[in-house]
């Protein structure tokens, strides 16, 4: 089969990869690229798990031709660390408890770093809006909207790790 | 995070007040993985070469399965190895086989006929997913579809289609003789004839699909050292490698699980069905293998909770205590065991829920349908049980005009009580955890229901005693038959009648054809008590008690359908009057009389007859009955059941 070579700006970095006809962000990521904090959850664009942001803006990569990111930039939850320093919005689900098993919180992360991108002070509605289309068996809504308003209001500095 | 009230008040002597961390927020040890996208789920794990697995699945709820073909399938460029249930070195398995608990009844890949909607029959091994499910079209069944079931008690039904072949009853069999799991606690039959009023219904739970947001699966690879590699999302780690040891026939010294992070179970993955096919996959093709459902496969396929049907049936004093509880439970396992004859047993050990009931009967049945096989999840066996409970406590308290809280508070178990399981109840808190409801409910209590306590009241008396507790056939607790071929007192003649004829007057046969009847399930159908063709006996041949007196015939409460008119059964007492008007608080000469001064003074009912001392001529017959062939009616009360305590 014909593979296609495809080059976008993966966390800030360049990658390049060669994909077959069809497919799709979310396997290109975690196979081609090794990039493994995209999760695969309904293979549909129903969960959410697999949410990455393409120039910005959050999409469903099980529903992403890989080849239409060509010179875009990605971004993952891979990339949200700065080193050891993790982001403000993983700082608050670590201390607002905002994750059980895990599974959802690539994707809820990457919802919600969009949401602050383009609204740095939303309100509560907002926050549940931009996870709308995130599930989380766990059913931990509330700690997860109580994180993302808790990273809104922290000052935008490097906060450490915790741990 | 907000203060947590966890009433040491109440527990001073439970708990050790220097446990700081309890209501602390303390830091899950995985998390830094999760928020980092670094916690290794079985997925996460990349192989060179890895080779994916679809499988055929039956289209039909029942059908037999004339012939596979998979040549086309096996003629693909892109296929490895097409995998069929001859290839599997022990097909038949059941999870609990593995503490030696039920017989094997289900194929890894099914073999001469499917049971349920999606059940695998073909496994393919391709090079990509896209490979492996065009392969999984150009196999062609010749299936020739059979009657299927759907519902539990239809399933009991005579002539009821065979689900499963090594459960032709359609029911599990306990200690492969037991058709239910029973439990019997005093005298239901004579509480039910004294009591004010008869609350009745019937509870049906759905299943539920626990819906993980990581599908199951796993991921299967050859080490350098001869032995498979494993990485797994299951929540049974040790199920999974001992079902893989078993059904591959190799020794789990070549198997090297990986498991422990789980993108979330509920209880969904502890089927251990990837983890065998994937290392299968492996050892027929030398290379890693992966089988992951879909989330199409996890919602159909996927083992849900099980659906339960309940039918409780109390006996209610005026003044709301309840002297007695007959339950039948249905709980729907689908076409195979897995682990719904554990839940049955969950069930009945958890009846009659947090309630000192003086008598308390009950039959639960697992029940075999061609529904998708359920399994665990969260509290299976005790949930739906407590929805039905706890539906029919608020019921009761309807029907006796009773505030519904009180009416708990009023019949909790107490520390000290005797459960019908003939253990004592201790660090009870059902009494407590309703007042902190009513008060955070701004619910208000009467003065005595908010000086209840767990402490006080229980254990006294009747309530700390074993009552005693008839034994019907063979030493099987259970009924005492007072007349013989009445309607069932517990479950009604629904369950009766169509457990009682079962298979064994049926035409029905078994899809493989190689199921009989398992005739020693006949042979003991008097000693299972209710599985029993009484109706079609002669009236002589039944052992009976002298009959109670016949309950008065009053009218029914128009428009319920709850409450069930039966030819001889108990029917509500005179005493009965809607929830508008509460009733009084009188009861019929032979009930004892009710008290007001709380829990210490519930009544028991009195003694029922004898079995064992009377010489009626009836008792006789009974007796001349138990020197017969079949010996097995030895109507008597067993010394244990007396009261003595182990």
């Amino acid at each position: 089969m014909a593979k296609t070579p495809v080059t976008f700006t993966l966390n800030g970095e360049e990658a390049a990869t060669f994909v077959d006809a069809g497919a799709n962000l979310l396997e290109v990521l975690r196979r081609g690229l090794g990039d493994l904090s995209p999760k695969y959850g309904c293979g549909q664009g129903t969960c959410g798990s697999c949410t990455v942001l393409v120039d910005g803006a959050p999409r469903l990569a099980c529903l992403t031709l890989a080849e239409t990111v060509e010179g875009q930039s990605v971004e993952t939850t891979g990339g949200m660390a700065d080193g050891p320093d993790l982001h403000a919005l993983q700082k608050a689900f670590i201390e607002g408890f905002a994750a059980q098993c895990g599974y959802c919180t690539p994707g809820m992360l990457m919802s919600a770093k969009a949401l602050l991108q383009s609204t740095p002070n939303p309100t509560r509605e907002q926050v549940i809006d931009a996870i709308s289309g995130n599930l989380c068996r766990c059913t931990g809504y509330e700690p997860i909207v109580e994180a993302i308003l808790a990273a809104a209001r922290s000052p935008r500095r490097s906060l450490g790790s915790p741990l | 995070m907000n203060r947590v009230d966890y009433r040491k008040d109440l527990f001073a002597d439970e708990r050790d007040d220097s446990l700081a961390e309890i209501g602390q927020p303390t830091l899950r040890q995985d998390i830094l993985g999760h928020v980092t996208g670094r916690s290794p789920y079985y997925d996460d794990h990349l192989f060179d070469g890895l080779l994916h697995i679809r499988c055929v699945r039956s289209p039909h709820h029942h059908a037999r399965v004339r012939a596979v073909d998979c040549s086309a399938a096996e003629a693909m460029p892109e296929v490895l190895k097409v995998i069929r249930a001859a290839d599997v070195p022990v097909n038949m398995n059941t999870l609990l086989s593995l503490i030696g608990f039920g017989k094997d009844d289900e194929p890894l890949l099914a073999d001469g006929k499917v049971a349920y909607i999606g059940q695998p029959l073909v496994a393919i091994v391709a090079r990509s997913l896209r490979a492996a499910q065009a392969a999984v079209e150009a196999v062609r069944v010749d299936y020739e579809v059979l009657p299927h079931v759907l519902d539990v008690e239809e399933a009991l039904a005579p002539g009821a289609p065979i689900v499963n072949d090594v459960y032709p009853n359609n029911s599990f069999d306990y200690h492969e003789r037991y058709d239910h799991q029973k439990l019997r606690f005093g005298d239901v039959e004579a509480a039910l004839t004294q009591a004010d009023h008869i609350v009745e219904s019937t509870y049906q739970m759905s299943p539920i699909e626990q819906a993980p947001m990581e599908t199951c699966g796993a991921i299967a690879a050859p080490e350098t050292n001869d032995r498979i590699v494993c990485y797994t999302g299951t929540q049974a780690l040790f199920f999974s490698l001992g079902v893989t040891a078993k059904q591959l026939d190799m020794p789990s010294s070549r198997l090297h699980f990986i498991g422990g992070t789980v993108g979330g179970g509920f209880g969904g993955k502890v089927d251990s069905h990837h983890e065998p096919l994937a290392v299968l996959g492996t050892l027929l093709t030398g290379r890693p293998v992966k089988y992951q459902w879909d989330r199409a496969e996890e919602m159909q396929v996927g083992a849900p909770r099980g659906g339960e049907r309940w039918k409780v049936r109390d006996g209610v004093m005026a003044d709301g205590r309840i002297i007695a509880r007959a339950l039948t439970g249905f709980f729907d396992a689908g076409a195979y065991t897995r682990l719904s004859s554990y839940a049955v047993q969950k069930s009945t050990g958890h009846l009659p829920g947090p309630y000192t009931i003086p008598n308390v009967a009950s039959n639960v049945f697992c029940v075999y349908t061609n529904r998708t096989p359920s399994t665990a999840m969260r509290g299976f066996g005790i949930t739906a049980c407590d929805f039905a409970i706890e539906c029919h406590m608020d019921k009761v308290a309807e029907t006796v005009g009773m505030d519904p809280i009180e009416l708990r508070i009023l019949n909790a178990y107490r520390d000290g009580d005797m459960k019908a399981h003939r253990r004592s109840a201790k660090n009870c808190a059902l009494i407590e955890a309703c007042q902190v409801a009513a008060e955070k409910a701004s619910w208000p209590l009467s003065p005595e229901a908010s000086a209840a306590s767990s402490l006080s009241g229980g254990g006294i008396g009747w309530r700390s005693e074993i009552p005693e507790t008839s034994i019907d056939t063979a030493g099987q607790i259970g009924r005492r038959r007072q007349d013989g071929h009445g309607t069932d007192p517990y479950a009604g003649a629904d369950t009766r009648g169509r457990v009682a004829a079962g298979h064994v007057d049926a035409e029905a046969k078994s899809a493989l054809g190689n199921a009989p009847q398992d005739r020693e399930m006949e042979a003991d159908l008097e000693r299972l008590g209710f599985k029993t063709g009484l109706d079609d006996r002669r009236a002589d041949e039944i052992p009976v008690q002298a009959p109670p007196p016949p309950p008065p015939a009053i009218p029914r409460q128009s428009g319920s359908a709850l409450f069930v008119a039966r030819g001889n059964g108990p029917s509500l007492p005179s005493g009965f009057s809607p929830r508008s008007q509460p009733a009084p608080a009188t009861v019929r000469p032979s009930a004892p009389p009710p008290s007001a001064s709380g829990p210490d003074a519930l009544a028991r009912p009195p003694s029922p007859p004898q079995p064992s001392s009377g010489s009626s001529p009836l008792e006789t017959k009974a007796q001349e009955e138990d020197a017969a062939p079949n010996a097995l009616r030895r109507p008597t009360v067993s010394p244990f059941l007396r009261g003595r305590r182990r």
